[in-house]
């Protein structure tokens, strides 16, 4: 029986690179026949990670098309999500907690250093297009290690200054 | 007592309900109201607005009524202190962003956020902070968006996912900043969008035609009928002195539920065109046209009649209709015409294969009840675009599918249908009887029953492959239809096609039905306006000439009635032929500059809304209104002038007082008819030559759509007309 329920017929799933497909596939597998909108998170990750970084427009339709879901449904988990990017930004995504916690150990003032030595505000990108500011950070439950801050995925704690200097020269 | 009911308490009464139903639904049936944004009788729950909060005995915290289903005991208070409690600070969270502006919204005075915050809503606004502004999107030509207004109900969105089969609009963001939306801007394009303006409860969806018109309680409500397809949706003419500002959908269950599609609704703009007609003209010798009044133009008009018609018999003069003429015009135009001895009359412009009519049954039919195309287990539709031929009938077709239903197609090109389609056979105009025969050998096979005599050549090639099996084999069980569709019936080879889904129907014991175009296709059957069969639907002795017929060799007159053959038709060189007739006479709301071109008088008639009438739907419902709207100057409806005109050509029995009338004596008429299987005398045969076929664009179809501004800029009405070569 071929459904073509929600397909719309426009977008191709061209845009997605051989890698980025074998992720969703992968995914897709993991989830009963039928029930590949499950995958939609796993493949808007693949996809933004094809991209340095953050989604576009037709990479968002490519994996809708991918999944044969309508476009809109994507574009709603891409946009709830906030580790998913859907506008241009910097490779290296920096997220600084400012939530109780970190509060308490100097996590503004640590804030506030990042953006001094970066030059941009939360939420922008460095102009060589190195390091995005990631906006709206809350807890990401270390707080034994306040202050902290997210690199990439990666946590970092018990900073100073100095420590995230070394940590953003670092970045490429 | 049966296990499937509890009994629980509303508000103190004992009530018995359903396991299993909402409390919203048992509420609803036992009068006690109950608030509520997001609930909708047809769409799936979302318990996203929790303005139907109640209180249920021994739950801890008041419950969404559209989310909890009834258990035995349960003791629900809809207007307890909790609960208003709830509902009251429910309104007051809703009311934090919403703007207001109830002043400059075109939903004001029918909002139900405004009748809903009367009764819930604080007079005072405790919230200091800056409310949230959103930004609007162009969703098209059709829906205006206020999305600071929206309340995030989310309906618009389960329709799309519900009743669309295409969601076009979404939640995107989240928090504060989620929003309804298309999150790249794009039309909203499906041919049934235009309900989530009716869906929407706030001012944030509404109908950008009539944007800033009216105010919904300066206005009339008056019931109409649909004058674009044959599945005769129920409406609602919303009039502000006398003219028709806008339409709403009227609820039916069993025909459009609470729907209508987007020409139903947006159809109205046709009727203010800048071409309507509003007083007779007359085209005098030399070639100018100049108003008339009333008596010199009908006068006229009955002398051009009488001279095209006057002892000429079988080449006497032409009359076509449009089939979203009422009943009762329909009935008239055939008496005038049998009065003058022609029994050329047809409304049948865009069929081309009129050798098997005399097959034909008394009226066009789907065959079953609109409402038990729900129930269908299996329905192959031969030749149709479904969604845009009957949208409604489509949406029946799509509960069908989701049921799980085998829906199958044979089509000359792949139309989107979201709903799951069990098969779709792709042929050409020429392979369609193939593909079609393909199917019935199949069909044959597995009954084991031999080919019938009258098919064998058009079953001679026939290799049946396994769609056609599966096809065939879907059509064996259960509720099952055979339909014809709008490009069948254009079909060059059309009897064909018919006399193998004939066979195809009774080998198989599915119902056959025919998709016939316009809203009273039906009606015209049954009034006589065709030229195979008398009023009442009684074969007549000698046929007179079909549509095709008169538009290839011009006859000495025509009378046009609220049709216009170059653009309804598909008849090549119809201006032309128009041209060549010494008169050509119309009854038409609309005076285009083709119709300048070949017409001789004019007299301006009443056009959808403005007229009382009657229209025989596919499911073979008669369903008569009233006049809403004054027409234009002195236009006036159709079935008076056509009345008079009659009078004029001293015709016996013109003398009906209403559109009633006429419609009774049709009725009785058809009452009294013998119920008569109709003898075919059309011998099937393999066709040397088939035509090309042509798919309208849905928003081309009828006079008035073709003026409709708006719909003419949806995507539907930009996409051109698609021809299949044979």
């Amino acid at each position: 029986m071929s459904v073509t329920e929600g397909s719309n017929g426009a977008a191709s799933p061209a845009a997605l690179s051989g890698h980025t497909r074998a992720e969703i596939d992968q995914w897709i597998a993991r989830f009963p026949p039928g029930r590949q909108r499950s995958a939609v998170i796993a493949a808007l990750r693949a996809a933004q990670e094809q991209n340095q970084g953050y989604l576009t427009p037709p990479l968002m339709d490519a994996v809708a098309a991918y999944l044969q879901l309508p476009p809109i449904q994507v574009y709603e988990v891409a946009s709830f999500y906030s580790m998913f990017e859907t506008h241009p930004c910097g490779r290296h995504h920096v997220s600084v907690c400012t939530n109780i916690s970190c509060m308490l150990r100097g996590g503004e003032a640590l804030l506030a250093h990042v953006e001094r030595r970066l030059g941009i505000r939360v939420g922008e990108s460095t102009p060589d297009g190195r390091i995005f500011l990631k906006q709206e950070e809350e807890c990401l439950a270390a707080c034994t290690g306040a202050p902290m801050m997210m690199v990439d995925h990666v946590y970092h704690e018990h900073l100073s200054n100095d420590a995230v200097d070394r940590i953003l020269d670092e970045l490429k | 007592m049966s296990a499937e009911f509890v009994n629980v308490e509303v508000n103190g009464v004992a009530v018995r309900a359903p396991k299993g139903e909402m409390i919203i639904r048992v509420t609803d049936a036992h009068g006690a109201y109950i608030p509520r944004f997001c609930y909708h009788d047809k769409l799936p729950i979302a318990a996203n607005c929790r303005m139907c909060l109640v209180e249920v005995e021994k739950a801890p915290k008041p419950l969404p009524a559209c989310a909890t289903p009834v258990t035995e005991g349960m003791k629900i208070h809809t207007r307890s202190p909790k609960a208003i409690a709830a509902q009251k600070a429910t309104m007051e969270f809703l009311l934090i962003n919403h703007p207001l502006d109830c002043p400059i919204c075109d939903q004001g005075g029918e909002c139900e956020l405004q009748d809903l915050a009367v009764g819930f809503g604080r007079d005072i606004s405790r919230y200091q902070e800056r409310k949230r502004v959103v930004k609007d999107q162009s969703l098209g030509p059709l829906v205006s968006t206020d999305m600071t207004r929206c309340i995030h109900c989310t309906r618009c969105v389960r329709f799309g996912q519900e009743i669309a089969g295409i969601q076009e609009l979404g939640t995107t963001g989240r928090g504060e900043n989620m929003q309804i939306g298309t999150f790249i801007e794009r039309s909203v394009d499906h041919e049934l969008s235009g309900n989530i303006i009716d869906l929407c409860p706030v001012g944030a969806l509404n109908s950008k035609p009539f944007r800033f018109q009216a105010r919904a309680w300066e206005m009339t409500q008056h019931p109409l009928v649909s004058p674009h397809d044959g599945v005769g949706s129920r409406l609602y003419g919303h009039v502000l002195r006398g003219r028709l500002m806008r339409v709403v959908p009227q609820p039916c269950e069993e025909i459009n539920e609470t729907w209508i599609s987007d020409r139903d609704r947006f159809g109205y703009e046709g009727l203010a065109s800048a071409d309507r007609l509003t007083v007779p003209r007359v085209r005098a010798s030399n070639g100018q046209w100049h108003d008339a009044d009333w008596d010199s133009a009908l006068d006229a008009m009955a002398k051009g009649l009488r001279a095209a018609s006057a002892g000429r018999g079988a080449a006497g003069a032409g009359f076509m209709a449009h089939a979203s003429c009422t009943l009762e015009e329909l009935y008239l135009l055939g008496r005038v015409a049998e009065g003058l001895g022609s029994s050329n009359i047809d409304h049948r412009l865009r069929q081309r294969d009129f050798r098997d009519q005399g097959g034909d049954p008394a009226a066009p039919t789907i065959g079953l009840a609109i409402a038990d195309v729900d129930g269908l287990d299996g329905v192959f539709i031969v030749g149709s675009n479904l969604r845009a031929e009957l949208p409604l009938l489509a949406h029946r077709v799509r509960k069908a599918a989701r049921r799980g239903a085998a829906v199958s197609f044979l089509n000359p090109r792949s139309y989107e249908c979201l709903f799951p389609v069990a098969h779709v056979l792709l042929a050409n105009p020429a392979r369609m009887l193939t593909e079609l025969a393909a199917v019935l050998a199949a069909a044959l096979e597995a009954a084991g029953a031999g080919a019938p005599a009258a098919l064998e050549q058009l079953l001679a090639n026939a290799r049946p492959a396994a769609a056609h099996r599966a096809i065939a084999a879907a059509l064996g069980k259960g509720k099952r239809a055979i339909w014809l569709g709008a490009l069948a019936l254009r079909h060059s080879a059309y009897g064909e096609l018919r006399a193998l889904a004939r066979e195809l129907a009774r080998v198989t014991g599915a119902t056959l039905g025919e998709l016939a175009e316009g809203a009273n296709a039906a009606g015209a059957y049954l009034a006589g306006c065709v030229p195979h069969r008398a009023p009442a639907g009684t074969a007549r002795a000698s046929y007179g000439r079909n549509a095709r017929e008169m538009l290839e060799e011009p006859l000495p007159g025509y009378l046009l009635l609220g049709v216009e053959p170059w653009a309804d038709g598909l008849q090549p060189h119809t201006l032309a032929t128009l041209e060549r007739a010494r008169f050509v006479g119309a009854i038409t709301p609309f005076a285009s500059p083709a119709m300048l071109q070949v017409a001789h008088v004019l007299l301006p008639a009443a056009a959808f809304a403005e007229t009382s009438g009657t229209y025989v739907n596919l499911e073979g419902r008669w369903q008569s209104f009233a006049g809403a709207a004054r027409a234009p100057g002195s236009a006036r409806p159709a079935w008076k002038i056509l009345r008079v005109l009659g009078n004029l050509l001293d015709l016996a029995g013109f003398d009906y007082q209403s559109s009633d009338m006429v419609r009774d004596e049709l009725r009785a008429a058809v009452e009294r008819a013998p119920r008569v299987g109709y003898e075919s005398r059309f011998a099937p045969a393999r066709p040397d030559l088939v035509e090309a076929l042509r798919d309208l664009s849905m928003y081309r179809v009828d006079p008035v759509l073709r003026r409709a501004p708006s719909l003419q800029q949806t995507r539907a009405g930009q996409a051109g007309d698609v021809e299949f070569p044979s």
